[in-house]
């Protein structure tokens, strides 16, 4: 009767933590693998402890250039997907206008397409545009596929606003602009920047568009992938780990940050 | 006449409406409208949920366009200004606070917009006035709907508008707090000597607050005037019955002596100061004679030789009563109508007077008031559905010796 009554206080707990555990996993052995000195050139086999690939990540070469670009063109193209794709989102919720119900549905599209058809159409449309393969057209790609997840995330942020938030700031003599500036966006924030995140994180580790569309220059998910035909250098695992690692005290800042916030009043 | 006609007007009025309407699509939400409000005036816009009064006030602090007409501010036509150059601040009916910034500057909000940089001193203060001193540091959402409405409130009132315009800020509240934000709003205004256009359809909250009452019936005003004056003198059955009970009785006019209109109802002799009435009748017309319940005395048919001579009496049957602490509340049948309200207050109670007693209604003829009689005669009662739309007081052919009292609760104050 005992373990029974126990397990039923605590399967709640338990799948809980069976989840947690199926997450991080991974992340897990990536960490593991990041100390690991392999014997041969694949880093699969536990050999024995080492920190050399923490002490030299850009030991191996073309790797730290293939990430510095891949960090670069994730910047660039959240910032211009969430500019671009906040407007939108502002056309879309607040205006009516010809041809609006079409652009509520096309914006779905890349969202909704396999990426391979759309890796592959519009590497024929720059082949056939004659546009030279390379930082640029990653970028115009990733900027439109990263436009759908802006889009949605803020219409759905500016669709949820109280219309009259904005009458009381112009009541209170705050003009258009300012009523902008300082009630409409500010609103918007939390849907803006959901947005970016996922521009950011889409466009990072992208592999498959990208690879229709790069011509000979190499993202970081391009080098990882072709060096792991011929053997993963430790390296990839620290950058890996070092990702999670940002990502997570990314989340942990913003959280305390919401938490003070409350507390403070 | 050298002065332009703009500058004679400005003298006074704080608000001057003139023709203003608004029409959505083929519906009219509010008709051709004037509306002159005094300066310093604490106005009350009271009407049932739809008839316009929104949109009344959206159109005075520029959120509305207007359909026709002008909007006056202090003889300046603002018609065209845009709301965040209208010296006019509006306290929303679900208040529309700014969630992301705390109290403090929620209402400093308008003071900084007009490039105010020293806000502290006026920002304490206004919170101090509205009680709020304590809780500047908060956000809307851990405020409680009282609190709330105050911000809503000093949020306004710190910029000194000329006009606050205040859309049923007290609609959300218990009736406790509600009774105290009232007290609360009548004290400010007092203190800052604003012009306060303040919408609501709570009657009594009406006439408790206002210097200045215009009742609007789907998107007219019916009447204008002091509490006191529209409760004694309504000028339609609409006023008659929103703006607390009214007993309406159709009768005939039988004759006109001396200023005074002599009338009968079933049988039953009636008269009326023609003063009173509101529709020019000669012998033959027909007319609602109205009586609010508390001017009616109750006596057994037994008494009825110890009623005084020249008063007006009324036969009936008494079909319910209910206690309600300081008055008796009864409903009596009889041929001139049916369920006539009187409210008797208890101080000496006639055991008598129970659910089937014969009784005499008897009144002060200069109590009653005239009807034209063309109206509706439930118009404005609780059973009366929505105002339709565009109509306002529609002609209704009611029975012959039909009499109606309905209402808000019981208008005792008079
Ligand atoms: N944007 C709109 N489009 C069409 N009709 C509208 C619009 N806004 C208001 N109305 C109509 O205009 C009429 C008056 O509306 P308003 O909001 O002024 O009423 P109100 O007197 O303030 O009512 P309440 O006491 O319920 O707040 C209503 O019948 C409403 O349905
Ligand atoms: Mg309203």
């Amino acid at each position: 009767m005992r373990p029974i009554r126990w397990l039923r206080k605590n399967l709640v707990v338990i799948a809980g933590v069976l989840a947690l555990a199926y997450l991080i996993l991974p992340n897990v052995v990536v960490l593991v693998f990041s100390f690991n000195k392999p014997k041969g050139r694949f880093n699969y086999t536990w050999d024995h402890f080492s920190t050399d690939a923490w002490q030299h990540p850009c030991g191996v070469a073309d790797m730290c250039g293939s990430l510095t670009l891949s960090l670069k063109i994730a910047v660039y193209a959240t910032i211009g997907a969430t500019i671009l794709g906040t407007l939108t989102a502002f056309a879309l919720a607040r205006y009516r206008f010809r041809g609006r119900a079409a652009t509520n549905m096309l914006i779905f599209l890349p969202m909704a397409m396999p990426e391979v058809v759309m890796g592959a159409s519009l590497g024929t449309l720059f082949l056939n545009m004659r546009i030279q393969f390379g930082f640029w057209t990653i970028l115009i790609a990733h900027i439109m596929f990263c436009l759908s997840f802006v889009v949605t995330a803020v219409k759905a942020r500016v669709m949820s606003m109280d219309p009259r938030l904005e009458q009381a700031a112009q009541d209170l003599y705050a003009t258009p602009l300012q009523t902008f500036l300082r009630i409409t966006l500010p609103l918007a924030a939390p849907g803006i920047a959901a947005g970016a995140l996922l521009s950011f994180a889409l466009s990072f580790d992208d592999y498959i568009i990208t690879s229709f569309n790069a011509g000979n220059t190499v993202t970081f998910p391009m080098f990882v992938w072709g060096s792991a035909q011929r053997g993963t250098p430790v390296q990839v695992n620290v950058i890996g780990t070092a990702m999670f690692a940002i990502a997570v005290v990314l989340v942990l800042a913003g959280q305390l940050a919401g938490s003070r916030r409350k507390a403070k009043a | 006449m050298t002065t332009p006609s703009t500058t004679s007007e400005a003298t006074g009025d704080a608000v001057r409406l003139t023709g203003i309407s608004k029409t959505y699509g083929s519906f009219t939400a509010v008709h051709p409208l004037d509306l002159t409000v005094p300066a310093g005036s604490f106005f009350a816009l009271l009407g049932a949920s739809g008839c316009g009064k929104t949109t009344t006030l959206r159109m005075i602090a520029g959120l509305e366009d207007p359909s026709g007409g002008s909007v006056r501010l202090g003889g300046r036509d603002v018609t065209a200004l845009p709301p965040y150059k209208r010296p006019v601040n509006t306290v929303f009916q679900n208040y529309a606070l700014f969630p992301h910034l705390d109290i403090y500057e929620n209402v400093a909000f308008g003071l900084r917009r007009r490039g105010i940089k020293s806000v502290k001193q006026q920002v304490g203060e206004m919170l101090d006035l509205v009680q709020l001193g304590p809780l500047a540091r908060r956000r809307p959402h851990q405020l409680s709907g009282g609190q709330q409405q105050r911000v809503a409130v000093a949020r306004a009132l710190i910029n000194k508008p000329q006009v606050l315009l205040l859309d049923e800020p007290l609609g959300a509240l218990d009736l406790k707090l509600r009774r105290q934000m009232q007290l609360e709003l009548k004290r400010i205004q007092t203190e800052v000597g604003i012009t306060f256009i303040h919408v609501t359809h709570d009657q009594e909250e009406a006439m408790t607050m206002a210097d200045t009452v215009a009742v609007m019936n789907a998107g007219r005003v019916e009447q204008m005037g002091a509490p006191a004056d529209l409760y004694e003198n309504p000028a339609s059955t609409f006023v008659a019955n929103f703006l607390g009970t009214s007993n309406l009785i159709e009768a005939e006019v039988t004759g006109v002596l001396g200023g005074t209109l002599h009338l009968v109802s079933a049988g039953q002799k009636l008269t009326l100061p023609a003063a009173r009435s509101r529709a020019d009748v000669t012998a033959g017309d027909r007319v609602l004679a109205g009586v609010r319940p508390e001017k009616i005395t109750l006596a057994h048919r037994d008494d009825e030789d110890a009623i005084p001579a020249g008063r007006n009496r009324v036969q009936g049957r008494i079909v319910d009563s209910s206690f309600i602490g300081v008055s008796t509340q009864y409903l009596v049948d009889s041929p001139v109508g049916a369920e006539l309200e009187v409210f008797v207050p208890n101080v000496e109670r006639d055991a008598r007077l129970v659910p089937g007693a014969p009784v005499i209604l008897h009144w002060n003829p200069e109590h009653t008031f005239g009807l034209d009689a063309a109206q509706d005669i439930d118009a404005g009662t609780e059973s009366d559905d929505e105002p339709a739309p565009g109509g306002g007081g529609a002609p209704a052919a009611a029975g012959a010796a039909s009499a109606v009292p309905a209402g808000g609760a019981g208008g005792a104050a008079a």
